[in-house]
């Protein structure tokens, strides 16, 4: 075991560090342009799409030194390094690794830019963890598939020009993950209307989407016929440590013992309960375990050993923790805890209350707990499906 | 950056593996467990050829000179095993007069604990009570340096079987303080008790001691980080032990829900069983990189050591409790039975749980190291 950094790995780190001193200073952030000036700085970089190979435009960045980036940039809670989200996660690194070569110059660097948004399509009315069942429908008309159904959730779609779609172009009984195809389709294509959902804690995040007799040309088919379900869900090698996440909670985990340092708990100082003393050391042991268990998958990554479900660990705790952590700060605030932003009073501009009502963007978005221990417990320790 | 085991690290738990595999199986555990001193001596001799018991003692007096990430592989397979022996006790005692005996004092004692012709353990706490130096009041009355020890040391694990002790004590009066200093069974004054625990694999006792003598011969160098640092490994030696035995309970209980049918069906097959395996498999994976680091700090970033012991010897102790009692549970009536092995493993996660500290212990420590 050792956790040492080599030259250049440490070299790269203090690249980063220095990027970040000289962008992210105090006056930079309170610039009008500061975020065009940040995108157009890190793309310069070639740290958007830092996984992705050079050829496409990527950085071709290796595993260690994404995990570098990631780690420096969340500590320093930069911006994100394009506003193209999914895109950059989802969309991109599935083009990549099954689009067309015209596919590939049409739509990567426009995502490395990020110069419109793309929204993912999967989740149905009806089809939730269950996706493979879904049911949207494509027909295939010559040069054209038709498209007729509705998604829903999605992310973004009340903004992006262009959705990921998976479509069921035809059914087999025998198997429900065959016969999905991915298609990406113009959000302004005739046909297609956008209806924005309210979210819990205020806003439109997701929408529904309706498609109705929408023309794709089959040059906009991602990958085979049939061939969807592969196409979404593998993706490029990106590093495995959750190293960005574990950062985040990290900070998060600061934020709430001070708050627990300027905070009562039954007339007394809340840092002397017992209970509260306890609550948080159970956080810290929980996020410490993330980021351990993030370096022992990085670990078998590198050393190229087979990956199983492990992450799903991460997974878990990732969502547990957001839910509790959350919650303990609005348990820990009383009615104080109640406010949100733009009310009168609110604590730490309403945050903790926002994200008390946020936790699903972590917990419920890309698989929901049960589904992580059905996953865990059919796949590692091999117990019957249900 | 490697945050796993390499290629001989791999090797010896293979070795281990099949050593215990081959002469260990939990039906020679049994056996052992009802011999009145709860010990198998010829096993301990081979562990002492292999080299295993001498793993943290310098090549100069017989040991092997590996470290404590070594140690914590062999560690998990004992645990796994449920090997009954005073390995934990054993080590610990071994790699601390490595760290703080003088040359001779180690030519003295350590050879014969690296062939294993020699047993040690730890008489450290007074009694139950907080795994720290407000638990040690014991009193040496002298003069720098030579101390006449009077009182008893209770619960010293493995105290039946032990030649050696390393007995901490006040200087002068019982806020003193704090020396360490080897206290040998057979000296004047010393009397010892072994006793059984509920966990038959695991002995405990209590060591009298009336004006025994502890002189420049028998003194360890002891400052204000000594003790703190000895009960550490301690946490981490108890949470190696933990991880290979929770993973054997949640082996154990996985095979019996896929083979037990109840309403047509696997009982793994439902979701109570089977989320709970996960949620089981999920915190084995957690405590398990927290230990993994702990023992790392143990050579390599002493600093850190205690933060990281606590952490895992917390999440562990808890998390093993409950797999203890649900590994039962879920196997129905036939794991009440004293017949079925899944029951031992329930009194092991109720020995591990108090020693070198409890889940409470370790938690309000994390908080306070954590400047709250
Ligand atoms: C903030 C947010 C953003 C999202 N963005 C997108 C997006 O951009 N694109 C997109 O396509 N989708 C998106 N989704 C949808 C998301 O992927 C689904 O919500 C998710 O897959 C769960 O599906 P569902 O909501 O239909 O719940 P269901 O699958 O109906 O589940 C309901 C409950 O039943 C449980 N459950 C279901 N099956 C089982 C089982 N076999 N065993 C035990 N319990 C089970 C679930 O755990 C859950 O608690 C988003 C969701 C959220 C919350």
């Amino acid at each position: 075991m050792d956790f040492e950094y080599t030259e250049e790995e440490q070299a790269f780190r203090q690249e980063v560090r220095d990027f970040l001193d000289e962008n992210l200073t105090a006056a930079n952030r309170r610039d009008a342009n500061f975020m065009a000036n940040w995108l157009k700085k890190v793309r310069e970089k070639r740290w958007v799409g830092f996984s992705w190979p050079k050829e496409v435009g990527g950085g071709g960045g290796n595993i260690m030194q994404q995990v570098i980036l990631k780690e420096e940039m969340a500590s320093r809670k930069a911006p994100p390094l394009g506003t193209c989200m999914m895109g950059l996660a989802w969309v991109g690194p599935a083009i990549i690794q099954y689009g067309t070569e015209e596919q590939k110059q049409r739509f990567i660097p426009d995502i490395l830019d990020s110069k419109y948004h793309w929204c993912t399509g999967y989740s149905e009315p009806n089809v939730g963890s269950d996706l493979a069942s879904l049911q949207c429908k494509a027909v295939r008309e010559g040069d054209f598939y038709i498209v007729n159904g509705t998604k829903i959730w999605t992310s973004l779609a009340p903004f992006a020009s262009w959705i990921s779609l998976l479509v069921r172009t035809s059914s087999n009984p025998e198997s429900k993950h065959e016969g999905i195809t991915a298609l990406l389709v113009k959000m302004d294509s005739p046909g297609i209307e956008v209806r924005p959902i309210e979210i819990m804690a205020g806003g439109a995040v997701f929408a529904q989407v309706f498609f109705d007799e929408v023309k794709v040309p089959v040059d906009n088919r991602l990958g085979e016929e049939g061939n969807g379900w592969k196409v979404t869900i593998s993706s490029l090698a990106n590093e495995r440590s959750s190293i960005g996440e574990v950062t985040a909670m990290y900070e998060k985990l600061e934020r709430l013992k001070e708050l627990v340092r300027k905070s009562r708990k039954n007339g007394k100082p809340a840092r002397d309960d017992v209970g509260i003393r306890r609550q948080i050391a159970v956080f810290e042991a929980r996020i410490e375990a993330m980021r351990l268990n993030g370096f022992r998958y990085l670990t078998k990554q590198i050393k190229r050993e087979p990956l199983s479900s492990e992450t799903s660990v991460n997974k878990l705790h990732r969502a547990n923790l957001e839910v509790e952590m959350t919650d303990f700060a609005v348990e820990l605030l009383g009615q104080s805890g109640l406010q949100l932003r733009d009310q009168e009073g609110a604590v730490d501009g309403g945050s903790w209350a926002t994200a008390a009502l946020s936790w699903p963007d972590v917990a419920i978005c890309g698989g929901t707990p049960n589904i992580q221990k059905n996953i865990i417990a059919e796949r590692i320790l091999g117990l019957p499906k249900d | 950056m490697n945050f796993g085991f390499n290629e001989e690290q791999e090797l010896l738990r293979d070795q281990v593996r099949r050593f215990l595999d081959t002469n260990c199986p939990l039906s020679k555990v049994r056996e052992i467990m009802k011999e009145p001193e709860g010990f198998s001596r010829q096993l301990w001799q081979q562990m002492g050829e292999l080299g295993w018991l001498g793993l943290v003692i310098p090549p100069d007096y017989g040991g092997v000179g590996l470290s404590w990430v070594d140690l914590t592989v062999i560690l998990e397979e004992t645990g796994r095993s449920l090997y009954p022996s005073p390995f934990i006790s054993h080590s610990i005692a071994a790699s601390t007069l490595a760290e703080t005996a003088t040359d001779s004092q180690q030519k003295r004692w350590l050879t014969d604990l690296a062939s294993g012709d020699s047993i040690a353990s730890l008489a450290i706490l007074d009694d139950d009570g907080p795994p720290n130096a407000d638990n040690i009041t014991l009193v040496g009355t002298g003069n720098g340096k030579s101390f006449m020890l009077n009182g008893e040391k209770r619960l010293v694990p493995d105290a039946g079987l032990a030649d050696l002790f390393i007995v901490a004590f006040r200087e002068g009066t019982s806020n003193g303080k704090i020396a360490l200093a080897v206290v040998e069974r057979d000296q004047q004054g010393v009397s010892v008790t072994g006793t059984g625990t509920m966990d038959q694999t695991k002995r405990t006792g209590s060591v009298k001691l009336d004006n025994v003598t502890a002189d420049e011969t028998s003194l360890l160098h002891c400052d204000s980080d000594t003790i703190v640092r000895l009960l550490d490994k301690g946490v981490v030696a108890v949470t190696a032990e933990i991880i290979g035995a929770a993973e054997a309970a949640l082996d154990m209980t996985t095979n019996y829900a896929k083979e037990r049918i109840q309403f047509d069906s696997p009982i793994g097959r439902y979701q109570s069983v089977k989320h709970r395996l996960a949620e089981i498999y999920l915190d084995i994976e957690s405590f398990k990189s927290l230990l993994y680091y702990a023992a790392w700090t143990v050579d390599e970033s002493p600093g850190e050591l205690s933060r990281s012991a606590s952490l895992a010897k917390a999440y562990a102790s808890q998390a093993f409790a409950q797999i203890g009692i649900d590994s039962v549970h879920l196997h129905g009536a036939i794991g009440y039975t004293a017949e079925y092995d899944i029951q031992l493993y329930l009194k092991r996660s109720k020995w591990a749980r108090p020693m070198y500290g409890d889940t409470d212990y370790h938690y309000e420590r994390v908080a306070t190291l954590g400047e709250l």
